[in-house]
């Protein structure tokens, strides 16, 4: 266990810094190229919608309570960035209503 | 290095809010990793000190409660953070000549924190590089320090955290918006969305993430070079 957390620790460091420090080396010429730019552009909404439904690919619709919980809690959380667009309060009361959800149990009946 | 009282005292100020943010989230990551990894405190304060990528670090508790290869998170790490790349092609000329703060200005690179060097104006009579190094390096340790205070209060307190990883969904969902606000285009979106359920569906969920990054990008790859990447 220890080898492993320290050297998921030093890869997860190392995969950080190159993608922090890629541009530095290797982009600087090509900043201005048009395709670094479309991709710059494109690349970022297409990890996002990925990693949204990764977290979500284990929620069971067919099943009570079919996905109720998380929905609410994204709906909630949405719903207030689009409001307030303050991450803390979107990310803190979002989380708290999915928190209150699954630990009461009110949705599983 | 050596920064002027009223600097420090500036740079506080304009990232207050990114405090806000890092400390409670930090002390969420901290909290969640002493109960699903199962590791004493130092361990999460480490790889705080060491990683430093929130999103990934939330991601990472996942992946090490279940056992996953070294190489596998690495690869995810990596993924998550490209976006960073992309920051980076923006300050390239503005940090020019920084010196060794440069180091730190990459090193300490958040999403937050290039928000604000991208919309902030470092006070007059002053360094660009040493108020961002500034701001950077606040950020950097409202993150530890939170990182570490929710672990030790994860290791002294029995709290049910059932229910707390959705913060990472949250995260992800609250930075999706972000980026519809800016990038006023469906179809980088749409395309994703239709991969990555086409990629359930086909592959299953185990290693999702991998296959439909990819068949993501080469399709945008591919329509970008088809139409002179406009």
């Amino acid at each position: 266990m220890n080898g492993y957390i320290w050297a998921v620790i030093f890869a997860m460091a190392a995969a950080t810094f190159v993608s922090r420090v890629a541009p530095f080396v290797f982009l600087g010429r090509f900043a201005e190229s048009p395709a670094i730019r479309f991709l710059g552009r494109g690349t970022p909404p297409v990890i996002l919608t990925l990693l949204v439904i990764y977290c979500l690919k284990d929620v069971a619709i067919t099943m009570a309570p079919y996905g109720m919980p998380e929905g609410i809690a994204l709906a909630v959380t949405i719903g207030l960035h689009a409001l307030f667009r303050n991450a803390l309060l979107s990310i803190g009361v979002g989380t708290g209503t999915y928190m209150a959800i699954v630990q009461t149990g009110i949705l599983v009946g | 290095m050596g920064f002027s009282a009223r600097l420090v005292a500036s740079a506080f100020q304009a990232t207050l809010p990114v405090i806000l943010g890092y400390f409670p989230l930090g002390f969420a990551f901290g909290l969640l990793f002493v109960e699903h990894v199962g590791l004493p405190w130092g361990y999460a304060t480490a790889m705080s000190l060491i990683v430093f990528a929130g999103a990934s670090q939330f991601l990472a508790v996942g992946l090490l409660a279940a056992g996953t290869g070294v190489f596998e998170i690495a690869v995810a790490t990596f993924i998550l953070n490209a976006r960073h790349a992309f920051f980076g092609l923006s300050v390239l000329e503005r940090w020019r000549g920084a010196g060794v703060k440069k180091f730190f200005l990459i090193y300490w690179l958040t999403d937050e924190t290039y928000a604000l060097m991208t919309s902030l104006k470092a006070p007059p009579e002053s360094k660009e590089a040493d108020f961002h190094v500034l701001i950077s390096g606040i950020n950097y340790s409202a993150w530890c320090i939170g990182s570490t205070a929710g672990a030790l209060a994860g290791e002294a307190s029995s709290f049910d955290t059932t229910g707390m990883d959705f913060a990472l969904t949250a995260l992800f969902a609250v930075l999706l918006v972000e980026q519809m606000r800016q990038v006023r285009e469906a179809f980088p979106f749409v395309l994703a969305f239709l991969a990555g359920i086409a990629t359930i569906v086909v592959f299953g969920g185990a290693n999702m993430l991998l296959i439909s990054i990819s068949l993501s990008l080469a399709l945008l790859i591919a329509n970008g070079a088809r139409r002179g990447w406009a």
